[in-house]
């Protein structure tokens, strides 16, 4: 191959209709509060783990939403609960963590 | 002339405003001259299907108020040609010749909903289906529509469009929208079960009775999904399918989806009658381009004119009840008014 | 696709062209991208249409590639422009035609900018006074070269030698046209057919006899970008580009593109030569690319000129599979010869796009 000194680039566009929400749609079956996130953040803002760990709970749902592998994110929870006390929408937080541990096992 | 001793009052507009002023004035013991350009009442809810929170009849509902209103003299396809000053009051000239003076006059002249044509980047008559709400509505209604596919799998919904648009000559928001989409997105997936649907927002303004629990609905009921991001770009894919580009701003990413619907939400804008009644009756325009109260807080229903009042959404966007609730109020202040002079 | 509600659209953005007497300016780059165009729009339209087109060697840059690259402030290009002006003023013409849509943008970005802000165009005048002692009058009429072509597209049809039409089935060769960024985005009132579904390429097309084709990614852009191609650290930015459109035009059988910017035509089809050696894909029939022509070299196949006259052989893509189904005759050995038939040596061919 030719080499250009140059090389075509990756998109990182989001492609909606061909990425992969199986996990998503398992995870909803499971616990049906994955659905109801509307990304007010509350979650990532108290978590404990979140400033060191990058751990989001918002950003896990809507990575799943997008098709993207959650997975190191995850392994960042200490299973502390914060999430579950500020969630305004009631997402049994913890049982979506540990439902989704679950799947990805 | 009417052979009546009952006070005439012209109301400019039959649709919900006008039709509930009408009813209103006619329980006052007044003479509702309903003036409208089409040829049936209603205005724009006659051409809805269902109407939010209760997801009750548009239809039944126009037909209620029209019924309400069989007293009142009403003139369809008629234009005010013009209104004179009298020395007490005014003369309305209207284009079937026929020429009424009155003390006061509603202006009840509604929106116009937003040509979506106008957005180019949307394809709206260009692509083979791109529609807006209205068309919906009336597929809602039985209107055959051969945009909209027999089984579409995945179908898109792109808010404010033509609202919160400056470069479209519309800063406001139209308030109805945000609800009608999760509304319609609801409605889609209780016809099409296993379409995907995703609504497009900048922000969703579901601020009114029970809209909040619609959206939770949509999410956890019909896994309807809000990408927030405006959709900058359609074009039209092989098979007629259709390409929106959007950036998903809370991934931070380009997005691109195939669909094989979008919906417009073409929002309220002035209507253009209501700027040349506003002419002609030298009425005051606001700097968003609707009719001007004499107070946004306390005075909505008043103009800088004696006798001269408003309902609904010429002086802005209004929902349906925020209207009819208007509609009811306008014919208390015309009444304490007429009252006033006698 | 709802052909009316194009032609809503297409009402919308006409403007005023004159027939005549116009003042030319060439690009900085086209001549040796492709060296014929502009010297057979001056053919075309003098020659076979009989119009005054008129142009002055002291003619320089515009200073729209460097504005573009940012190598440059607005006021320079803006006094250079100034210039550029002040020598039509002093050959009377009125009607500008610059052959560059860069220029053609940064012509019109500078008038709206001076129409903005008249004080800056006071300073601009007295600055180009300062420098060469010169005036100028603003054009009365600014057109892009593509618009004349497309003014004149019906007459051009009526003396065609060919027609866009495939020779063997009787069918409308299947186009997609491509207008350049600064033609239409920055001001879509001054085009022809507006941003979103430009008509001054596809215009053409239609009138000699070709069909438009379009395909999502049409309106993006080739991926020149000015300075994502002239740094060559966002070079891959610049390639990525315009192989998302030719991966979005894939499906659609496009046997050629029809662009009006020196830029996009130079880069797709330079662009396919490296997309083939990066990937090993193609987007043509029988691993050849897509021809990508200017609309003056498009005017002059259709007009019955040589290709080799036309400067086809100068292109990346191999034309002659074009050509042939057309039915435009050319002497294959004569590709590789220049003018007055000077050897220009043959290439050596690429890998995996096929060339002659």
């Amino acid at each position: 191959m030719t080499d250009f000194g140059f090389k075509l680039s990756k998109s990182s566009a989001i492609e909606l209709d061909k990425v992969d929400t199986s996990l998503y749609e398992r995870l909803c079956q499971a616990e049906p509060g994955a659905r109801i996130c509307m990304n007010c953040g509350s979650c990532g803002a108290t978590c404990t783990a979140g400033p060191y760990s990058g751990m989001s709970l918002r950003k896990v749902i809507l990575g799943l939403q997008r098709g993207q592998d959650v997975r190191s994110m995850l392994s960042g929870c200490m299973l502390c609960g914060k999430c579950s006390m500020v969630c305004p929408r009631g997402i049994n937080t913890r049982h979506l963590i540990l439902t989704l541990c679950r799947i990805y096992d | 002339m009417f052979l009546t001793m009952k006070e005439n009052v012209v109301i400019i507009g039959g649709g919900i405003a006008g039709m509930e002023a009408a009813r209103q004035l006619l329980l006052l013991g007044y003479n509702p001259i309903v003036v409208e350009q089409k040829e049936q009442l209603g205005g724009h809810v006659g051409k809805w299907h269902r109407l939010f929170p209760d997801m009750s009849s548009a239809q039944d509902l126009v037909r209620r108020m029209e019924e309400d209103i069989s007293e009142a003299n009403i003139f369809l396809e008629t234009k005010v040609n013009s209104i004179n000053r009298l020395r007490e009051g005014y003369q309305v000239m209207l284009s079937n010749g026929v020429n009424i003076a009155c003390r006061a006059i509603l202006i009840a002249s509604g929106f116009k909903l937003f040509d979506a044509t106008r957005k180019e980047e949307y394809g709206y008559g260009v692509y083979d289906h791109v529609i807006t709400n209205a068309d919906l509505e009336a597929w809602f209604n039985g209107n055959a529509d051969p945009r909209i596919p027999h089984a579409p799998e995945s179908v898109g919904f792109v808010h404010c469009v033509g609202s919160r648009d400056l470069k479209a000559g519309n800063s406001q928001c139209s308030k109805v929208c945000c609800m009608t989409a999760v509304k319609q997105a609801i409605e889609i997936k209780e016809r099409f079960p296993s379409a995907r649907v995703w609504c497009f927002y900048m922000d969703l303004r579901l601020f009114g009775k029970k809209y909040e629990d619609f959206y939770i609905g949509a999410q956890q009921d019909y896994a309807v999904q809000f990408v927030r991001g405006r959709i900058s770009e359609v074009s039209e894919a092989l098979g007629g399918q259709i390409q929106v580009k959007a950036e998903d701003t809370l991934t931070g990413k380009p997005l691109r989806v195939r669909l094989d619907l979008l919906v417009l939400m073409s929002g309220m804008s002035c209507n253009p009658e209501m700027t040349r009644l506003a002419r002609m009756a030298r009425l005051d325009i606001d700097s968003d381009g609707f009719l001007k109260s004499l107070d946004n807080i306390r005075s909505i229903n008043e103009s800088n004119r004696p006798g001269i009042f408003f309902a609904g959404a010429c002086t802005g966007t209004k929902t349906v009840p925020e209207t009819l609730a208007e509609a009811r109020a306008a014919a208390l202040d015309i009444h304490r008014y007429l009252q006033k002079g006698l | 696709m709802i052909y009316e509600g194009k032609q809503k659209i297409w009402k919308d953005y006409q403007k005023e062209i004159p027939d005549d007497h116009w003042y030319y300016v060439r690009s900085c780059i086209r001549q040796n991208f492709f060296p014929a165009s502009e010297r057979k729009f001056t053919d075309i339209t003098k020659d076979i249409l009989g119009k005054d087109v008129y142009e002055t060697p002291y003619h320089t840059t515009c200073g729209g590639i460097a504005y573009h690259c940012d190598a440059i402030p607005q006021e320079t290009a803006m006094t250079i422009v100034a210039r550029q002006f002040a020598l039509m003023t002093e050959t009377g013409y009125e009607n500008y035609v610059p052959s560059c849509v860069t220029s053609f943008g940064n012509y019109i970005e500078i008038l709206e900018t001076w129409r903005e802000f008249p004080e800056l165009e006071a300073r601009i005048r007295e600055q180009l006074w300062k420098a060469c002692r010169r005036e100028f009058n603003k054009p009365k009429y600014i057109a892009h070269t593509s618009d004349l072509i497309y003014h004149w597209r019906n007459v051009i049809a009526e003396k065609a030698a060919h027609r866009l039409i495939d020779k063997e089935t009787g069918e409308p060769l299947r186009m997609a046209e491509h207008i350049g960024c600064h033609y239409a985005k920055m001001f879509p009132s001054k085009s022809i057919g507006g941003a979103e579904y430009p008509y001054v390429l596809a215009g053409m097309i239609e009138s000699w006899g070709g069909q438009v084709v379009d395909y999502p990614e049409r309106r993006h852009c080739c991926g020149y970008g000015f300075r994502q191609y002239h740094m060559k650290a966002n070079r891959g930015y610049c390639v990525s580009n315009t192989h998302k459109k030719f991966e979005s035009m894939e499906p659609y059988g496009i046997q050629a593109i029809l662009t009006n910017c020196p830029g996009c035509c130079y880069f797709m089809d330079r662009w396919q030569y490296v997309i083939a050696e990066q990937t090993g894909k193609t987007y043509g029939k029988d691993g050849f690319g897509i021809p990508v022509f200017t609309y003056e070299e498009l005017a002059g196949l259709v007009l019955g000129y040589d290709p080799w006259d036309l400067g086809l052989q100068l292109h990346q893509v191999a034309v002659e599979p074009f050509l042939d189904r057309i039915g435009v005759e050319y002497d294959p050995k004569a590709k590789y010869l220049g003018l007055n038939k000077e050897d220009l040596l043959k290439p050596e061919l690429p890998t995996n796009l096929k060339c002659f």
